[in-house]
């Protein structure tokens, strides 16, 4: 006879729930040296407050009704209950903010194999400081946190999550194009961008930096390739390198100018954290300057979470590399 | 000159041409065509496998890129792996195909309110069905698709087609095409960071060709 537990859930026994504990213990060392304490907030939220934040990331997968009748969402990701935290609970007090989390998360799976219904986040939110300064903080920690875990060769992307949206605008594309050519972007396939661009009828230049910006990730002289209306844009990820190349830490992000992340707050800055041991993200962030405002205390900031069970694997493929 | 990139190859019908482009690019492949069995070549950076696998090693990273035809993409839309090239060779049509005469597919939505369809790909084909409006009951098969409207399990099939002479021997017909798909060079999300400059360097000279 089995008891089933629902795919992407599961169970920790004391060998490896040891090992994720060493993790986050030493995550969260690093986090609140560098004066990011600790915060919880509930698994359950009131939908409708959550949607405040962001009506598509906030679409959580599972709600219930309680005793009044009130939909409760389980929380799908940190970034939205800890602005709601700040923008209440830090009603009067001077920013900045600097707060950490450890924090299961939920979210529906598409496909049965290996994505989690159920994961732990752990990350930082940097409230009150603005770009680049708030960005260049929240890499170097991230980079820092993840040395502290035994992590070796891992690397932080950055890139601009409205860059190519602002670049659409400048070269006057029409409205109703942007959508399908963002989502070929967020997919990567380069194939359907390129298709989608031609189709429009633009110069061979403007058509060239539409199909070869995506392509431009690596080292900060991918910001000098980025020309015309893009070299503009590209001026917020300069400061960011040179912040970061005064901390020591310029090597270890690649800069990708094709980057653009799934969630909806984002305003500028996104970041995906990657390791060679590993062939899918370790998690990810961003910028995000209005969310704040939509709980009533209008506030810049920006935040990295990383999956933590993604982070342990890293770990374990790292001592084997080693 | 893959320099330590591991490459998914597909067996089957994409292997010939894809060892042809392999070739060209400076790739020795004279071990991985004389020895059918053996999977993995290492020293050459290859693994092989079916071309409905190739998504999966890429998406976990086993593989840093990968050649597979567009309608295992379709069908795995779900995969995050990236597409960076059209490569132009394997072309062939997916189809939606009926018996020849008659119009069992308009005479089954009309009177059944719903069509029977046969696939190996029954994602690519609920989808087509569902953008073009029609209720269709996607019924999936593993062997001979052709076989499934001659003996009356489906109205119609949806099928990939080269040269279309499987389904004229087998009294089908053409009647909408969904999508030409053609070979499609695939990358791993993290390899198309960390190993940007070796897989940058092969997408030009492919381009180049």
């Amino acid at each position: 006879m089995t008891h089933p537990i629902p795919p992407g859930t599961r169970d920790v026994l004391p060998d490896e729930m040891r090992e994720l504990r060493a993790l986050t213990d030493r995550l969260r060392r690093t986090f609140e040296e560098a004066g990011y304490g600790e915060v919880y907030t509930p698994v359950l939220e009131y939908e409708e407050v959550l949607r405040r934040g962001d009506y598509a990331a906030a679409g959580a997968a599972y709600r219930l009704f309680d005793e009044h009748g009130e939909v409760l969402a389980l929380r799908s990701d940190t970034t939205i209950p800890i602005a709601r935290v700040v923008a209440t609970r830090y009603r009067e007090a001077a920013p900045p903010f600097r707060l950490c989390y450890f924090a299961h998360a939920y979210r529906a799976v598409d496909r049965g194999v290996g994505e989690p219904r159920e994961f732990l986040q752990g990350g930082v939110e940097l409230i009150g400081v603005p770009g680049p300064e708030g960005e260049a903080e929240v890499v170097a920690l991230t980079v820092a946190a993840l040395d502290e875990a035994g992590l070796r060769r891992h690397r932080v992307g950055v890139g601009d999550g409205s860059l190519y949206r602002s670049l659409l605008f400048s070269l006057e594309v029409p409205e109703d194009r942007h959508l399908p050519l963002l989502e070929c972007l967020s997919r990567r396939d380069l194939v359907g961008l390129d298709l989608g661009i031609s189709a429009l009828g633009l110069a061979k230049r403007e058509r060239e930096l539409l199909v070869r910006l995506p392509e431009l990730r690596g080292g900060p002289a991918v910001l000098d390739r980025a020309d015309g209306p893009a070299a503009e844009a590209v001026e917020g990820l300069r400061g960011l390198h040179e912040l970061l190349a005064q901390r020591g830490m310029a090597e270890r992000v690649i800069f990708d100018l094709g980057l653009v992340r799934e969630l909806g707050y984002y305003t500028g800055a996104v970041f995906e954290v990657y390791d060679p041991a590993v062939g899918f993200a370790l998690g990810g962030g961003g910028r995000y300057d209005e969310l704040l405002g939509r709980f009533g205390r209008d506030l810049p900031a920006c935040g990295i979470g990383l999956d933590v069970q993604r982070v342990h694997l890293a770990q374990a493929a790292e001592e084997r590399f080693a | 000159v893959t320099g330590q990139l591991m490459i998914a190859v597909p067996r089957g019908t994409l292997f010939e041409g894809t060892l042809d482009l392999l070739d060209r690019l400076g790739v020795n492949t004279g071990e991985v065509r004389s020895n059918q069995r053996k999977l993995l070549f290492a020293e050459a950076g290859i693994v092989t496998m079916r071309p409905s696998d190739v998504p999966t090693y890429v998406e976990h990273g086993s593989a840093d890129i990968g050649i597979t035809g567009k309608d295992v993409l379709l069908e795995q839309s779900q995969r995050k792996v990236y597409e960076l090239l059209d490569l132009g060779y394997g072309r062939c049509r997916m189809v939606v195909a009926a018996r020849d005469g008659g119009d069992p597919v308009g005479e089954a939505l009309r009177r059944l309110g719903r069509v029977r369809v046969a696939t190996k790909y029954p994602r690519i084909a609920a989808r087509h069905f569902a953008e073009t409006g029609r209720q269709a009951e996607v019924v999936e098969v593993k062997g001979s698709v052709e076989l499934a409207p001659l003996t009356g399990l489906v109205d119609a099939i949806v099928d990939l087609t080269a040269s279309g002479r499987t389904l004229a021997e087998n009294q089908l017909r053409v009647i909408e095409e969904i999508e030409v798909c053609t070979a499609r060079l695939i990358a791993n999300p993290v390899a198309h960071k960390l190993k940007a400059e070796r897989i940058d360097a092969l997408v030009e000279r492919i381009r180049a060709r």
